[in-house]
């Protein structure tokens, strides 16, 4: 790498223009192309959504922005209390609808624990869990770990086989389905357009649901890592709480750090690992700048490489035979 | 030795490939590379070499040296099994 080393002033951004970049084609796109009349945009309480949310109210106005607040069993009172913070500062309409019931009814909680229970016989009432990803930033295969605390406070954690992984994703991917649901439930009744509110990491490396939160009519944040979103969030005068606030899964009940979840590394490192990734830079330039061996930077690069392949079905359209010319010229 | 190249081969092609034609791969080819198997797949292919030879696959095996190629896997089980 020539010039300065590998830092986090090659995600400096000019905050002012890209927000009016984004404001403009949000406009653009949601009036000429999609043909709808506001947007409705989900609240986690979150950096992404809350930055997607205050774009939204500069681009369209408060009055023609939706926000849906939707917590579950699992998510955290934090997340809704910041994500009411964020309407009530941006003075959107907003309302709460608890997905758990919803979840509840169609097997979510059960399956999912049933499929922990096949690995830890006494998973039940009072306990907690997350998932926990292995193995890439080692140099490894990705795996999953299942980890489960007690009652009493102590935990445990084991490799999920095939038929349990697979059971307890398909389960907790309930929870963004039933989401996206009632989304475009609110989109179809008042004619809005959905945001998506991926940044570049998680939409790059696959960290979405398919038709769950991975669906969208307009996804205005995607092209900017997550070092940009957190600045943007101050440039936009978000409150403190949200600007602060770190990046969590709020998946599942155990309290757990999306770098644990998914990515090899904490976001501030993880975009600057990607931006390497993506501009060429060689592997002990990295290292260098990030302060890890040659052989932790090139694992870094061999798991971004890794998640694109694996995650590709995420992002592939339905598939046809042949193109349909009339509708996709 | 045991020939466990056989059966993973076959394994892979009707598992992974389900017949389909203008996929081949040598002894050496690294399954990642030729995207012939992602994450999930070595779960499934560890819960085929766990069910058909009787071996566990520890956490810290679970690395591209012992299951990214029908070379890698035969010496892995044979390893294993010795």
């Amino acid at each position: 790498m020539t010039g300065r080393a590998l830092g986090p002033h090659v995600l400096d951004l000019d905050l002012a223009a890209e927000v009016d970049r984004i404001c403009g084609w949000m406009v653009d796109t949601v009036a000429n192309r999609l043909k709808r009349r506001g947007v409705i945009i989900a609240m986690s309480g979150g950096i992404d959504s809350s930055v997607c949310a205050a774009l939204a109210v500069r681009a369209f106005g408060a009055g023609k922005v939706y926000g849906i607040l939707l917590p579950e069993r699992d998510s955290s009172h934090k997340s809704a209390d910041r994500g009411a913070l964020v309407g009530d500062h941006l003075g959107v309409t907003y309302e709460t609808f608890d997905i758990a019931p919803a979840l509840a009814a169609i097997g979510c909680y059960r399956e999912r624990d049933e499929a922990i229970r096949r690995v830890f016989p006494a998973y039940g009432e009072g306990w907690k869990c997350k998932l926990a990803i292995a193995g890439g930033a080692q140099g490894g295969i990705n795996f999953f770990k299942i980890v489960v605390q007690s009652p009493d406070g102590a935990t445990e954690e084991k490799r999920l086989a095939l038929k349990e992984y697979l059971q307890v994703v398909a389960a907790t991917n309930y929870k963004q389905r039933i989401r996206k649901t009632v989304e475009y439930y609110h989109a179809d009744r008042l004619n809005y357009a959905v945001i998506g509110t991926p940044n570049r990491l998680e939409y790059d490396q696959g960290f979405f649901v398919k038709n769950g939160d991975g669906s969208a009519d307009i996804k205005p944040i995607a092209h900017l890592y997550k070092t940009q979103v957190y600045a943007m969030a101050r440039h936009l005068g978000l409150p403190d709480e949200v600007c602060n606030a770190a990046p969590t899964t709020d998946t599942f009940s155990l309290a757990q750090g999306q770098d644990e979840f998914y990515f090899a590394l904490p976001y501030h490192q993880m975009d600057l690992a990607l931006w390497a990734h993506n501009h060429g830079v060689p592997v002990g330039d990295v290292a260098a700048g990030l302060g890890l061996t040659e052989d932790q930077a090139r694992f870094i690069y061999a798991d971004i490489d890794a998640k694109r392949r694996t995650t590709w079905y995420l992002h592939a359209r339905p598939q046809l035979l042949e193109p349909v010319g009339e509708i996709h010229p | 030795m045991q020939d466990f190249k056989t059966p993973l081969r076959s394994f892979i092609q009707d598992n992974f490939l389900m017949g389909a034609t203008g996929t081949t791969f040598g002894d050496a080819d690294s399954f990642m590379a030729r995207r012939i198997i992602d994450s999930t797949g070595f779960l499934e292919l560890v819960m085929f070499l766990e069910e058909t030879w009787g071996v566990t696959v520890q956490d810290d095996e679970m690395v591209p040296e012992n299951l990214d190629s029908l070379d890698a896997l035969q010496g892995y089980l044979a390893r294993k099994l010795a």
